[in-house]
């Protein structure tokens, strides 16, 4: 009998695995090109790194499952069946090595979505027990708290006050038919509260109301990096039950790649039921505000600069023309990097990787990626719209000892507001 | 004739000069692919060679073949060497007829035991121990029996006793078979056609009454020197076929220009036999040149190898019946698997262990 | 030579071979389909997720930007392989005949000395394949035994038509049936094997191209 990890995992497979799945498994022709869109891999050359290997231990499953000779096999126990080892195996390639940056699923000739089925496959990890346990207590945090790093609302009520003096604006907290809801991502509040000020200083300036919610300020959602829809379905609740009291018709999804994902994309299905509002990026927002002539900004950032695409944001989320759009308001000298938009490379610390201290090595190892990508352009100036990415981007530029600074694009905006 | 005289004198009191005679031993050398060094040898022994002792048993066949063999209007060695051997029985030529036939076969068959040269044309009926096809009240299948038993070598005349031919086509009525099928502890030479060229029948004997033995055989018991290539390979219009330029129809301007015949159902490419460089009628023409395409005659079970017009390359049997089948039945399959799948999936839904805080703290407090 | 072993694979053969690969991939399509995935709840920024997923398929036919480069031999060999074996099989006149008298469509075919070399070129990128397949490190470690039969089962169609266009090793009859056996056993392959992309990646592209064309992204 197997072990109740293993019931667990093969459980969990069994449940995920769709029709999508069952199409990209049956087409897998083993030609190992994938390995080729993966950060990890082309910085290691280690060939554990090739994204479809990472999605062994659900292979087997699919194959005793959904496969004419699998199904055959299996049931005479001729086949080797999921063990432990498996998943044990499996769980740093699973996890360590992939930021579900869903590079893969763009350049796969047979159309795998490989990105698709590893956030399924991360279902049946969890489910085991086999998760790395950085993004355990994170997502314990998340749970319990309402935060990953474990930000309490008196911390984010703190911040709040130093932000209000900074700026002389009021952060409006829990304000009934606002227009926006504003989402926060932990590390904007720990470490890049300057975000808090710019869009306060954006939004007067439109002429827009908007607030925070006390019950639901945070919108990274380490369930879903994890891979509990579980989790990730509760931490979603938490907003939409705070949206409905508040009564707003959209909410900003902050500078936050995965936040994004979580509520506009994963967020309807995880709860099992359409939103009654809208759910923007902060960057989607702004182009609108620009759109409709209420974002005017005046003066030029004169340093080359460049714009690293968020993974969950552009390939994996569709905002791709917005934040260009916004930077050649501000930019004199935007430059674009070889790949880049839904080609883009990722920084190396998405999808928990950045939350993961075992994969710290690894993650500096893929950073190698975008700082050859950037020293190719000779700009000195990283502009982004994730504070993950941010934060992964720093720590990287440090231990390589490089000249680069990392700008988020919506404090750039508020910097060259027309206020006039 | 005198049981002792051989084949050069024959040759010599009807008028064929030694020169001509070595002409032929050249072109028989040629044909079977022998030295020329090999020639004044092979003249030598084939001038020598006594009269051959022969009994041939027709069975299930038409006469083509030995009408085939029988057919020349004028007298030529191949046919002369025919006049030499001493046919003992065949019950088309022969003069005798009923109990006095049969007496000649069975006095050949004791007088030369272990000897003579069965040849056999027709293939033989075994349905019902052999009832189809009897002579003077015996069966084939008894009679070749009997015969082989005292044969030195048997030749296989014609598809029919070669491989069964025309008889043994679907469905087979008379369980019609082959010499080979029968017979196992004799040399066989198969000499396949419908009807076999006559040259390739006298060459073969020729062969035997100079080497008194059997020439090189493939795998299916054809002489090799006469067998060996494909009418496709020796045709004349195998160009066209390498070029892509195909008859459409029999009367179309690619049938005009005499373009390849593959599409018209030609068996060239799979039957093998020397109807391209022997030809026919005192190396007149082949049928291919008439414009019809080969129909495989000297290969097995060529009744049943498609029809006439039919390429080559085209399926034997319905494919649209069946594809449909298939697809219905694998839509009616496939509905059937996806059920059991569903299935499977919302059992596993009803397992799903809810991931939660506590079992988050559970694991960490480990 | 071998007559009844050449009439048995143009009929018996042909028929069971027909049969269980339609029969084979029709289940596994509706398989497919069948097991669907959950209604997005989404709102979707592109709701035309079908031409998306169109768009995707064809695309796919083509490397994305920077990976040409990185797996020039992989794709310059299967490209090659690929096209190669269709030009064979679908512009051969005897192949061209054949799906004439079964489905009536033909089209004109090419002279076979020119697919004698595209014969041999499509060997060739196979050869090259497997070598890549064996050595390669990443190949090495995804590589299963079906990988390397696949393979086989691809390769020996060409080989035996090679071969008995040239009469080699055995007499035509005796190869010609070989190779059509060669190709049945290839068909009957197909439905239980990777070799079902043929059929199944047009839905993987289809999916991977309507996920994301849902968010807006052209995949």
């Amino acid at each position: 009998m197997n072990s109740p990890a293993v019931q667990r995992a093969e459980n969990a497979f069994v449940e995920f695995i769709d029709g999508p799945i069952t199409s990209f498994f049956g087409s897998c022709v083993h030609c190992g090109l994938c390995a080729h869109a993966c950060l990890f891999y082309e910085e290691t050359g280690d060939p554990k790194f090739t994204p479809i290997y990472k999605l062994e231990p659900m292979k087997k499953v699919w194959k005793q499952n959904y496969t004419f000779w699998g199904k055959l096999l299996h049931k005479f126990g001729l086949s080797k069946p999921l063990t432990e080892e498996d998943l044990k195996a499996w769980e740093p390639l699973l996890y360590d090595s992939c930021t579900m940056c869903g590079r893969c699923s763009m350049v796969c000739p047979v159309g795998n979505d490989i990105s698709y089925m590893i956030r399924r496959a991360r279902e049946a990890m969890v489910a085991s027990g086999y998760a790395p346990e950085g993004l355990k207590q994170a997502t314990l945090r998340a749970a319990t708290i309402g935060s990953p790093m474990g930000i309490k609302l008196p911390a984010l009520k703190a911040k709040i006050g130093h932000i209000e003096e900074e700026t002389g604006l009021k952060i409006p907290m829990d304000i009934e038919g606002a227009d926006y809801l504003a989402l926060l991502s932990s590390n904007e509040i720990m470490m890049y509260p300057e975000y808090i000020g710019a869009i306060a200083k954006i939004f007067k300036h439109a002429g827009v109301t908007w607030t925070l919610s006390s019950e639901a300020y945070e919108a990274t959602n380490s369930g879903l990096q994890i891979g509990s829809s579980d989790i990730a379905g509760e931490l979603v609740q938490h907003v939409v039950d705070a949206a409905e009291k508040l009564k707003v018709k959209t909410v900003i999804s902050p500078e936050c790649g995965h936040a994004y994902t979580a509520i506009r994309w994963e967020g309807p299905n995880l709860i099992g039921k359409k939103f009654d509002f809208k759910v923007k990026h902060i960057l989607e927002v702004l182009d609108e505000l620009r759109e409709q002539g209420r974002l005017k900004t005046t003066g030029l950032e004169e340093a080359a600069l460049t714009y690293h695409d968020p993974c969950q944001l552009a390939r994996r989320g569709g905002v791709v023309e917005q934040p260009r759009r916004l930077l050649n308001m501000v930019a004199a000298d935007f430059r674009e990097m070889d790949e880049h938009g839904v080609m883009n490379w990722c920084c190396g610390g998405g999808g928990g990787v950045s939350a993961n201290e075992r994969a710290a090595d690894w993650q500096l190892i893929a950073f190698n990626k975008k700082k050859s990508q950037v020293q190719a352009l000779g700009v000195n100036t990283m502009v982004t719209a994730c504070a993950n990415c941010r934060m992964v981007l720093e720590e990287g530029i440090e231990e390589n000892d490089i000249q680069v600074e990392v700008l988020g694009l919506t404090e750039l905006l508020a910097d060259y507001l027309d206020t006039k | 004739m005198a049981e002792n005289d051989n084949l050069g004198n024959l040759l010599a009191r009807r008028g064929i000069s030694r020169r001509t005679f070595l002409k032929f031993c050249t072109a028989l050398a040629s044909s079977m692919a022998l030295s020329p060094s090999m020639v004044p040898a092979m003249a030598e022994s084939l001038a020598k060679a006594k009269r051959q002792s022969v009994i041939w048993l027709s069975f299930q066949e038409c006469t083509g073949c030995t009408e085939s063999l029988t057919r020349s209007s004028q007298p030529s060695i191949e046919s002369l060497i025919f006049d030499f051997i001493s046919l003992d029985y065949h019950h088309t030529l022969q003069a005798a007829s009923g109990f006095q036939a049969e007496e000649a076969r069975e006095q050949a068959m004791a007088e030369h035991k272990g000897k003579y040269l069965l040849i056999v044309d027709g293939s033989i009926p075994v349905a019902e121990n052999g009832v189809y096809s009897t002579i003077a009240g015996m069966t084939n299948l008894q009679m070749l029996e009997d015969a082989a038993k005292g044969a030195m070598a048997i030749v296989a005349v014609g598809t029919c006793a070669a491989y069964g031919g025309l008889p043994k086509a679907r469905p087979n009525p008379t369980g019609a078979v082959s010499v080979t099928d029968l017979i196992d502890d004799k040399p066989i030479i198969n000499i396949p056609g419908c009807p076999p060229i006559g040259e390739v029948i006298t060459g073969v004997l020729a062969h035997f009454l100079t080497f008194g033995a059997i020439p090189e055989l493939d795998t299916v018991g054809r002489p090799k020197a006469f067998y060996g290539e494909t009418i496709h390979d020796r045709c004349y219009r195998r160009t066209f076929y390498d070029q892509g330029l195909f008859a459409e129809t029999f009367d179309d301007e690619g049938a005009r220009k005499g373009w390849c015949l593959y599409k018209l159902g030609c068996k060239g490419p799979v039957t093998y036999n020397s109807c391209a460089t022997t030809k026919w009628n005192q190396e007149t023409s082949f049928p291919i040149e008439s414009g019809h395409g080969c129909i495989g005659c000297s290969q097995p079970d060529f009744w049943d190898m498609g029809g006439i017009y039919e390429a080559v390359s085209e399926p034997l049997t319905d494919l649209r019946g069946p594809a449909v089948t298939a697809v219905v039945a694998g839509a009616a399959a496939g509905v059937a698997v996806a059920a059991m799948n569903k299935q499977s999936k919302q059992s596993a839904k009803d397992r799903h262990f809810k991931v939660s805080s506590e079992t988050l703290d559970e694991e960490l407090k480990k | 030579m071998d007559t009844a072993l050449l009439i048995w694979a143009k009929s018996t053969g042909l028929q069971w071979a027909t049969i269980i690969m339609l029969l084979g991939l029709t289940m596994r399509v509706i398989q497919i389909l069948l097991l669907g995935r959950a209604t997005d709840l989404s709102e979707a920024r592109n709701s035309d997720v079908m031409s998306a997923g169109i768009k995707t398929i064809f695309r796919r036919f083509v490397p994305p930007q920077g990976m040409l480069q990185k797996g020039l031999l992989v794709y310059l060999s299967g490209y090659i392989f690929h096209i190669g074996f269709f030009i064979v099989l679908l512009f051969f006149v005897p192949h061209i005949q054949l799906i004439d008298s079964t489905l009536g469509i033909s089209w004109p075919g090419l002279r076979s000395s020119l697919i004698d070399a595209i014969t041999v070129v499509t060997l060739l990128a196979l050869i090259v394949l497997l070598l890549h397949r064996v050595w390669n490190p990443v190949l090495k470690l995804l590589s299963t035994p079906e990988d390397y039969l696949t393979w086989a089962l691809t390769f020996l169609p060409l080989l035996t038509g090679y071969m008995a266009y040239h009469h080699m090793l055995f007499e035509y009859n005796t190869m010609l049936a070989l190779h059509v056996l060669s190709v049945e056993a290839l068909m009957i392959a197909i439905p239980f094997s990777k070799l079902s992309h043929m059929v199944t990646l047009f839905l993987a592209r289809w999916y991977n191209g309507a996920i994301a064309g849902r968010k807006g992204v052209q995949s």
